[in-house]
């Protein structure tokens, strides 16, 4: 689980372009939205794709991000039970 | 129509150096497109958090639209009666050739949203506008080459309509590492009149 947390913040910092942050920046139970990261609702788009393309994971539903992209504790969670690859 | 107008400020982007009203304000020689502008972005310490998300178009305009709005102090928390027309040759070809690249293969088919959001050129207009709050007339023209004369009548047609009281207008193309930027504010005072002949006698300064 800690491999693939630091994988995801890895991930999110050269996907998302978070040019001023760094992985050591990112604590597990940050908020990722709003006030958190600032991540916005293309980033929400991007992670989707991500975890279609790095884990096999389908959101068919975007309203569904809300609640996995929470934090990083989350995110890694949610992919360690439900990865296909 | 009205000649009283004038181009208040001008700035270019081009060959690794940016300068405003003529003179350089930063160069660098050694770096291509991408490094370039990074590099400039933050020795001219333009502070948008999300530049870095922009596609190379974007970047291009927004610095250039930043070096010259920021000469006009104006009241971040206002809106700005501040019409843009822009134009260039190459519309986004950049992207939608990274679009493009990221649709062709049905096996590995992931477009990436960041970069379909930008396969459109005058979506830097709305970076600017974001910014600047900006909420007037706003125009992307697709020409062969460099259209003062286009530049001018839209421009003067704005202005002695009252549409807006300033317009920001020029030229932004980027395809890979060519680029070039040239911008320009007009409105009622300032010392460069503008008329066609000015206009490119400063595009081709």
């Amino acid at each position: 689980m800690e491999t693939l947390k630091q994988e995801l913040k890895k991930n999110i910092v050269e996907q998302l372009n978070l040019e001023d942050i760094t992985v050591e920046d990112i604590n597990d139970n940050d908020i990722l939205f709003g006030d958190g990261l600032g991540l916005d609702s293309i980033d929400a788009l991007e992670l989707i794709v991500m975890l279609d393309k790095n884990y096999g994971i389908k959101l068919t539903d975007p309203k569904q991000g809300r609640a996995i992209f929470e934090s990083i504790e989350v995110m890694a969670k949610y992919i360690f039970e439900n990865r296909t690859k | 129509m009205n000649s009283n107008y004038h181009i208040s400020s001008f700035c270019k982007i081009k060959n690794n150096e940016v300068s405003l009203n003529g003179s350089v304000i930063y160069n660098n020689e050694n770096n291509n497109f991408s490094a370039f502008i990074k590099a400039a972005y933050k020795s001219l310490e333009t502070n948008y958090a999300k530049f870095f998300k922009m596609d190379a178009l974007s970047k291009l305009a927004f610095l250039a639209a930043d070096v010259l709005l920021k000469n006009e102090h104006l009241n971040p928390e206002e809106e700005n009666n501040i019409a843009i027309v822009f134009s260039n040759k190459a519309s986004s070809i950049d992207t939608d050739r990274k679009h493009q690249q990221s649709i062709q293969n049905k096996e590995d088919y992931y477009p990436s949203p960041a970069v379909f959001v930008y396969t459109l050129p005058n979506i830097c207009i709305g970076e600017i506008s974001i910014k600047y709050k900006l909420f007037s007339e706003n125009s992307f023209f697709i020409f062969d080459a460099f259209n003062a004369q286009h530049l001018l009548d839209n421009t003067n047609s704005l202005l002695s309509t009252d549409k807006t009281k300033k317009v920001l207008c020029g030229w932004v193309e980027l395809d890979g590492d060519d680029y070039e930027a040239f911008l320009y504010l007009v409105t009622n005072k300032g010392s460069i009149i503008h008329n066609k002949q000015n206009i490119v006698k400063l595009y081709n300064t």
